[in-house]
C-alpha cells in the first residue's frame, strides 16, 4: 500500500465502537431479563400466586423500556457492514451474511412477534400461552446472539471456507464448521452467560434500592432471591468459558493474550499479573513488561494447561523466536506479499489465455495464503501489527476482577437472604446498588478486550482493517458518528429518566 | 433438494425471496403511513392515543422486516449490499436514522420522565413515517434509473494504490446517494421522487384501511373517509406517472453472450411481455389495490385493507422482476455501465445460495406464528377504554 488514509479507518473503526457499545448497554439486559421474567412468570402459572404476577408485571415493564432503546440501537449494526465496511462486505459477505440473515429469519421475528404477545397479550390469550410467549420471547433473543456471535467468532478464527481467486473473495465451504467454530461456541455461552450475570445485577440492585427505601419488601427479597441464583449459575458459566477464551485467544490469536497480559518478552513458566500499571501504546519499540503484582506460572497454566508452557510475548510475535519455532512477522510480511502478488499474476496470466502459468501462481498462491493480510503491510513497520497494549490490558484485567467480585456478591446476597438478614445488611444493599453499573463496566471491557485485542485485523491474518472500509469521504463518517453520539445520548438520558421513575413506583403501580 | 438447482435457479430464487421480501417491507410501511396521519384524523388526544396504540402494536414487524431485508441483500447479493449501502452512504444513513427515532417513540412517548414531551417523541414518529417510504422508493427506483459507481474486484491486490483507492466499489459523486434527488440524466429525478411520493401516499393508503378495520369510532371513521379519496388521487398520479415512464425510457440489459451491459430502448416494457410472471403480478397486484381502495371508500369493508396490503405485495414483486430478469442488470451503473450489479455477477456462491435456500424454507414457519399472532392481536377492535388495563403507548 503507497498511502494509508489513517483518518477514515479510524473514523470508520471509532463509529463502528460507538454503535456496538451502545448496543451492548442495553441488549445484556434483554437477553437476561427475558429469562428472569420467564422463570417468574412460570413459577406464577404454576402456584397461582397473584404476587409473582405482580413481580412480572414489574419487570415487564422495566423490561420493555430497556427492549425498545436496544432495538433502536440495532438496526445499524446490520446496515453498518455494508455502508462502512464495503471491501469487507464484499471479501467475506459470502460468509459473514449468512448467519446476519438467519437471525434476522430464525430470531428477530421470534422475538418481536412474541413481544408484543408478551406486552398486549394478557387478557388476549390464554395464561399458558402467554406465558409460553415470554419463553419464545426469551428464545428468540438468545437466538440473535447466537447468531451474531456466530459471525464474530468467524472473524477471529476464519475457518470453514477458502479463496476464490476468480471473484476475489472467501467462500463457505462448510458451513457447520462456522457455526460450530470453537471460538464462537464459547464466545456466545461466554457472553450470553455475562449478560445473564449482568441482568441479574440489575434485578438485585433495584431490589436492593428499593429495600433501602424500605419499600415493597417482600417483593424485592423474592426478586433477589430468584436473581441471586440465576447470576449465580450464570456468573460460573461465565467464569469457566472465560478461561476457555484466554485458551483459544493463546491459540488463535497470540498476539491478542500478549497485550492483554502486556507482555513483551515472552517465558516459560510464565506469571499471571494480577493488578498492574499498563503505560505502553503497543505502536513503540522495545518497551518492557508491565510491571505489576504476579501469580507465578499462572498466564501458562491459563493459555495452556501447562506451567512450563512458553508464553510468546509482543517482541517474540514482531521479531520472531527461533528456539520456540515462531515465525517473525517480517517473515509473514514477505509470504504475504508473495501471496498477493501471485494472485495478481494468476488473474493476469488467467485473462491473456496463459493457462499453465496462471496454474504456476495458483500453486504459490495456495502456499502463502495463510498471510495473505500481513503482505498489505509490506514495506512497513512490523509493530504497526500490534493492538493498542494498554487498553487491552486494562480492560482485560477490570472484567476479570469485576468477575471475581460478581461471584462473591451473589453468594453473599443469597445466604443473607436465605438466613433473613437482607433488610439489616445495608453495607450489602448498597454494595448491591452500586454493583449495577460495575456490570456495566465489565459489560462493555470484555468486548473492548475482544475487539481491541485483535487488531488490526478484521479477518484475522486475512484482512487488515485498513483495507476494509467503504469508499466516502472522512468528514461523511464523523458527521454520522456525532449524530450517533448525539441522538444516541439523547436517548439514553430520556431512557434512565424513565426507568429511574419507574423503578420509584414500585411493584404496586 | 436445492442441490438439484442449477447456480443460475438458485440465484433466481433468491432473487424471487428478496423480492417478496421487498414486497412485505412495502406493505409494512402502512405503519409509517399510519404515523403522519395521528393528528389529522383526530381531535382529542384520547383519540390520538387510540391511533398511536393501533399501529405500536405493529411497528416492530416493519422494522424487523427491514433488519431481514438487509441481513437477506448481505447473504445472497453481497456485492449489492457492498456497494450500494457503501455508496449510497447518506441516503441509507437517513433511512436508519428515521428507523432509530421511531424503535423508542412509542414506548416513551406518554411515560412519565421522557423529558423531551410527547410532541418530540410524536414528531420522530412523523419524520420516521414521511422519511422511510420517500426514501426507500427513490432507493428502488434507482434500480431502474440508475446510479454513479464504478466495481473492479482486483483493485484489492493493488498494493501500489492507496487504501481508499483499493475498495471495491467506488461511488463517483461526493453526494453518495443523494445524487438520486438531482440526476439530470433522463430526467432520472423526476422518475425517482414520483416512486418515492407513490410508495408515500401508498403507505398513507394502506394505513387508513387498516385503521378503518381496526377501530369502531365515527368521528375517525369520517376523517378516514375523506382522506382516502385525497390519497388515493395522490397515490394514482404518482404510480402511474413512474409505471408508464418507466416502460418508455431505456434500460440496462445483458448481452447473454458477451456478458456486456447495453442500454436498451423500452427495455422494460420489453421485460414486463417477456416474463408472464412479472405481467400477471403486476395486473393482479394493482387490481388487487384497487379492489381493497374501493372497498374501503365505498363498501366500508374491513377485508379492504388485505386487498390492498397483498395487492401491494405483489406489485412490489413485479417491480423487482422487471429490474432483474430477462437479463437486465438490477443495480445499474450509469457512471460506468459495466460495473453495473446483475444477479449473476453480485450474488454469493453456489453453495451459500444452496445452503441459504434451506434457511428460506423456515419462511412458511415464520408466517404462520405470525399470522396465528396477529389474529389473535387484531380480534378485536381497538377501544381509548380498553387501553386503561393495558401496557399503553
Amino acid at each position: 500500500m503507497e498511502h494509508i488514509n489513517w483518518e477514515l479507518v479510524d473514523w470508520s473503526r471509532a463509529q463502528f465502537a460507538l454503535t456496538a457499545l451502545y448496543h451492548w448497554i442495553f441488549v445484556p439486559l434483554t437477553l437476561g431479563l427475558s429469562f428472569i421474567l420467564a422463570i417468574m412468570e412460570t413459577i406464577y402459572v404454576k402456584t397461582g400466586d397473584e404476587k409473582w404476577l405482580k413481580m412480572v408485571k414489574f419487570w415487564l415493564k422495566l423490561f420493555g423500556i430497556n427492549f425498545a432503546i436496544g432495538v433502536a440501537t440495532g438496526i445499524i449494526l446490520e446496515f453498518e457492514f455494508g455502508t462502512n465496511w464495503s471491501n469487507y462486505s464484499w471479501f467475506v459477505g459470502d460468509i459473514f451474511g449468512a448467519p446476519l440473515a438467519i437471525e434476522g429469519i430464525m430470531a428477530f421475528f421470534m422475538e418481536s412477534t412474541f413481544v408484543a404477545i408478551m406486552f398486549f397479550g394478557w387478557n388476549k390469550v390464554s395464561k399458558k400461552t402467554h406465558l409460553l410467549a415470554t419463553w419464545l420471547t426469551a428464545v428468540g433473543t438468545n437466538l440473535s446472539a447466537l447468531w451474531i456471535l456466530a459471525a464474530n467468532g468467524w472473524m477471529q478464527n476464519p475457518i470453514g471456507m477458502h479463496f476464490n481467486p476468480d471473484t476475489m473473495r472467501n467462500e463457505m465451504n462448510n458451513f457447520w464448521d462456522v457455526l460450530f467454530n470453537p471460538v464462537s461456541v464459547n464466545k456466545f455461552i461466554h457472553t450470553i452467560n455475562s449478560a445473564y450475570t449482568f441482568a441479574a445485577l440489575f434485578v438485585i440492585a433495584v431490589s436492593a434500592w428499593l429495600l433501602l427505601k424500605q419499600k415493597d419488601k417482600l417483593f424485592s427479597k423474592y426478586s433477589m432471591l430468584v436473581a441471586s441464583v440465576f447470576g449465580f449459575m450464570a456468573i460460573m458459566i461465565t467464569i469457566l468459558t472465560g478461561d476457555g477464551s484466554a485458551k483459544q485467544v493463546a491459540k488463535y490469536q497470540p498476539m491478542k493474550l500478549a497485550a492483554m497480559e502486556g507482555l513483551y518478552s515472552g517465558q516459560r513458566g510464565a506469571p499471571l499479573i494480577a493488578i498492574g500499571v499498563a503505560t505502553q501504546n503497543g505502536k513503540e519499540k522495545n518497551k518492557e513488561d508491565i510491571a505489576g503484582l504476579e501469580i507465578p506460572y499462572m498466564l501458562s497454566i491459563m493459555a495452556f494447561n501447562d506451567p512450563d508452557a512458553f508464553v510468546p510475548g509482543i517482541k517474540d510475535l514482531v521479531h520472531g523466536n527461533e528456539t520456540e519455532n515462531i515465525p517473525s512477522y517480517e517473515e509473514r510480511i514477505a509470504s504475504g506479499k508473495i501471496a498477493i502478488d501471485a494472485l495478481a499474476a494468476y488473474k493476469k496470466n488467467k485473462k491473456e489465455g496463459n493457462k499453465e502459468d496462471a496454474d504456476k501462481h495458483l500453486i504459490t498462491f495456495k502456499e502463502h495464503f495463510k498471510d495473505f493480510g500481513y503482505g498489505y503491510y509490506y514495506g512497513k513497520d512490523p509493530y504497526l501489527l500490534v493492538p493498542p497494549v494498554a487498553i487491552s490490558f486494562y480492560s482485560f484485567h477490570t472484567m476479570v476482577i469485576l468477575g471475581a467480585w460478581f461471584l462473591l456478591l451473589f453468594i453473599l446476597i443469597y445466604y443473607s437472604i436465605m438466613k433473613n438478614k437482607i433488610e439489616t445488611k445495608k453495607w450489602l444493599l448498597r454494595l448491591a446498588v452500586i454493583s449495577f453499573p460495575l456490570g456495566f463496566i465489565a459489560q462493555e471491557t470484555g468486548w473492548i478486550t475482544a475487539e481491541v485485542g485483535r487488531q488490526p485485523w478484521v479477518i484475522q491474518d486475512l484482512m487488515p482493517t485498513m483495507i476494509a472500509t467503504s469508499h466516502i469521504e472522512t468528514s461523511g463518517v464523523m458527521i454520522t458518528f456525532f449524530l450517533f453520539f448525539i441522538v444516541f445520548t439523547a436517548l439514553l438520558i430520556a431512557e434512565t429518566n424513565i426507568m429511574i421513575k419507574a423503578i420509584k413506583k414500585g411493584f404496586n403501580n | 433438494m436445492f442441490e438439484t438447482l442449477s447456480y443460475e435457479n438458485l440465484q433466481i430464487y433468491w432473487w424471487v425471496i428478496i423480492s417478496l421480501l421487498g414486497g412485505l417491507l412495502v406493505f409494512l410501511l402502512f405503519v409509517q403511513g399510519g404515523q403522519t396521519l395521528f393528528n389529522k384524523l383526530t381531535d382529542t388526544e384520547d383519540e390520538k392515543t387510540l391511533l398511536v396504540n393501533v399501529m405500536g402494536h405493529k411497528w416492530e414487524f416493519t422494522f424487523t422486516t427491514l433488519v431481514l431485508f438487509g441481513g437477506a441483500a448481505f447473504a445472497s447479493f453481497p456485492l449489492f449490499y457492498a456497494t450500494s449501502f457503501g455508496g449510497a452512504y447518506w441516503v441509507w444513513y437517513i433511512i436508519l436514522f428515521a428507523f432509530i427515532i421511531q424503535a423508542v417513540s412509542y414506548e416513551y412517548r406518554k411515560k412519565k420522565g421522557n423529558l423531551y414531551g410527547s410532541k418530540t417523541w410524536e414528531a420522530f414518529l412523523y419524520i420516521n413515517g414521511v422519511l422511510a417510504p420517500i426514501l426507500l422508493g427513490i432507493a428502488v427506483s434507482t434500480f431502474f434509473t440508475g446510479s454513479p459507481f464504478s466495481v473492479d474486484k482486483d483493485r484489492i491486490i493493488d498494493l501500489t494504490v492507496s487504501n481508499y483507492d483499493a475498495i471495491i466499489s467506488q461511488w463517483a459523486t461526493p453526494w453518495y446517494g443523494l445524487d438520486a434527488l438531482w440526476d439530470g440524466n433522463n430526467l432520472a429525478f423526476l422518475q425517482n421522487i414520483a416512486l418515492g411520493l407513490a410508495l408515500f401516499f401508498l403507505a398513507r393508503l394502506n394505513a387508513l384501511l387498516y385503521f378503518r378495520k381496526m377501530i369502531n369510532n365515527q368521528n375517525i371513521l369520517k376523517k378516514i373517509k375523506v382522506s382516502l379519496k385525497e390519497n388515493t388521487i395522490l397515490f394514482l398520479i404518482f404510480f402511474l406517472f413512474w409505471t408508464i415512464r418507466l416502460l418508455f425510457i431505456s434500460g440496462y440489459a445483458i448481452n447473454p453472450d458477451t456478458l456486456e451491459i447495453v442500454l436498451e430502448p423500452y427495455k422494460y416494457l420489453h421485460n414486463l411481455l417477456a416474463n408472464p410472471a412479472s405481467l400477471i403480478l403486476l395486473l393482479a397486484g394493482v387490481v388487487s389495490v384497487l379492489w381493497g381502495i374501493y372497498l374501503g371508500i365505498f363498501k366500508e369493508e374491513n377485508k379492504a385493507f388485505w386487498f390492498s396490503g397483498i395487492g401491494t405485495v405483489l406489485t412490489v414483486m413485479a417491480v423487482f422482476f422487471l429490474t432483474a430478469f430477462n437479463n437486465t442488470a438490477f443495480y445499474p451503473s450509469n457512471f460506468d455501465i459495466q460495473s453495473s450489479l446483475t444477479i449473476a455477477n453480485s450474488s454469493s456462491s453456489e453453495y451459500t445460495l444452496i445452503t441459504m435456500a434451506y434457511v428460506t424454507l423456515m419462511i412458511p414457519f415464520v408466517l404462520a406464528y405470525i399470522i396465528w399472532a396477529w389474529r389473535v392481536m387484531d380480534k378485536k377492535q381497538m377501544t381509548i377504554k380498553e387501553l386503561e388495563n393495558e401496557h399503553k403507548y
